[in-house]
């Protein structure tokens, strides 16, 4: 999409984007010529539509990552696993690592935390009294 | 007033630009990818996911690099089937694909939402028809782009039933990926089969050959070998009730190109 500045027919420039926070977008574009700054303002409907293109508006400031769209909008409930975190259930035995996984899972659900880390996984360890697991 | 293509300066935006990136990296990532095979059947339930679930893990024990990917996101059932067992939801900063029986790997939105939830988006459910579509194919193009698939002999796609997924994959791949069809012996998966079928060939898809399923049951039909006829191309495998994994092998030598072979300079 482009923007027009009618009264010097000067192809206008993206200037911000903005993310309120509250579902809509704002970007704004600016006439190279006289200086006016014209917002599209997108509800979140609109601003959904092109979230779920995986682009966005003014152009990438920062390479896509691994599952961008999935990650930032699918509901996937229950907390999920860092790489170091399942590397190192990984190596709890076969046999127990279900229980293992339910542990630190649970542990981390109640305590409202999103992403298991090695690190959360220590303090489980230590809070839990499960040395060792 | 002067129209969109009349304004030459740079579009910081570069929406299109960017839609290219999207292919170009699907494209990087399956750049190793020897065979890519879409398992469809524009009806539900006659077995494409147990299919495709069994001739990967068949392909996969016979040496071959095989992965597998879950295009039905909605109705996820490959985790189950190449059975991980108690191993994590994959989260996103592990891009490897998951290993799954026999060594097949595989990704699926299965993996991402807990167990037995519905496919749900974050943002406004109101009119959610307008962009759920897009979401679902950008789920699905990051499955292709973002799993750090390696070199595979093969990849198997799951398809949910009916041909939208299919469709979105034409876009996606930027040719038309290959189709093996199944059906069950009766009429009604024939008539739904043929439409699929039809689609393929109108979008220029190779059909590989048709796999009868379910056969020697209750099932009458002869629903396999009218879709043969009819589209000039084989029926590559007639699997009973609970096959022997001698039925698996067979369909994997049926596949062109999905054998490893030492005489193609590789
Ligand atoms: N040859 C077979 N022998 C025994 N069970 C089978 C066979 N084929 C399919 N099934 C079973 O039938 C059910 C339906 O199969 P499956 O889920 O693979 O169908 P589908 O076509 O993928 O369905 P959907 O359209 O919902 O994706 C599953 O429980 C599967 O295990
Ligand atoms: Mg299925
Ligand atoms: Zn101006």
């Amino acid at each position: 999409m482009k923007f027009l500045c009618v009264e010097c027919d000067q192809q206008m420039a993206f200037a911000e984007r903005d993310l309120p926070g509250d579902g809509t977008l704002a970007a704004t574009f600016k006439c190279p010529k006289c200086g006016r700054v014209v917002a599209m303002l997108t509800n979140p409907m609109e601003t959904q539509l092109v979230s779920s293109l995986g682009v966005e508006i003014g152009g990438r400031t920062v390479p896509a990552e691994p599952f961008e769209t999935v990650r930032a909008n699918v509901v996937t409930g229950g907390p999920s696993w860092s790489a170091g975190a399942q590397e190192r259930l990984g190596r709890v035995p076969s046999f127990v690592r279900g229980m293992v996984k339910k542990i630190y899972a649970d542990y981390a659900k109640e305590r409202g935390i999103a992403e298991i880390t090695p690190s959360i996984m220590d303090t489980a360890r230590a809070e839990l009294g499960l040395e060792g697991m | 007033m002067r129209t969109y293509h009349q304004l030459t300066d740079p579009d910081r935006s570069g929406l299109a630009a960017q839609i290219g990136a999207q292919r170009q990296r699907v494209a990087e990532r399956l750049a190793g990818v020897r065979r890519i095979v879409v398992v469809m059947s524009g009806k539900g339930g006659v077995g494409k996911s147990y299919v495709t679930a069994n001739l990967g893990r068949a392909a996969a024990r016979s040496g071959r690099a095989v992965g597998v990917v879950d295009a039905d996101l909605n109705g996820p059932t490959i985790p189950s089937l190449l059975q991980d067992g108690d191993a994590p939801r994959t989260t996103q900063d592990r891009p490897e694909p998951t290993r799954g029986l026999d060594e097949v790997r595989y990704v699926s939105m299965g993996q991402f939402l807990e167990a037995g939830a519905p496919l749900a988006f974050k943002g406004p459910s109101a009119e959610s028809f307008v962009w759920r579509g897009a979401m679902e194919a950008s789920a699905l193009r990051e499955f292709l782009a973002d799993v750090e698939w390696g070199a595979l002999d093969l990849l198997l796609l799951d398809l949910p039933p009916g041909m939208q997924r299919y469709l979105e994959l034409c876009d996606i791949l930027g040719n038309p990926p290959a189709v093996l069809t199944v059906t069950i012996p009766t009429p009604e998966s024939r008539d739904a089969v043929r439409r699929a079928m039809r689609a393929a060939v109108d979008h220029g898809s190779e059909l590989l050959g048709i796999v009868e399923n379910m056969v020697g049951g209750e099932l009458k039909g002869t629903a396999a070998d009218d879709l043969a006829r009819e589209f000039a191309i084989p029926v590559i495998a007639r699997i009973p009730w609970h096959p022997t994994p001698d039925a698996w092998n067979q369909l994997v030598t049926r596949i062109p190109d999905a054998r490893r072979t030492t005489d193609d300079g590789r």
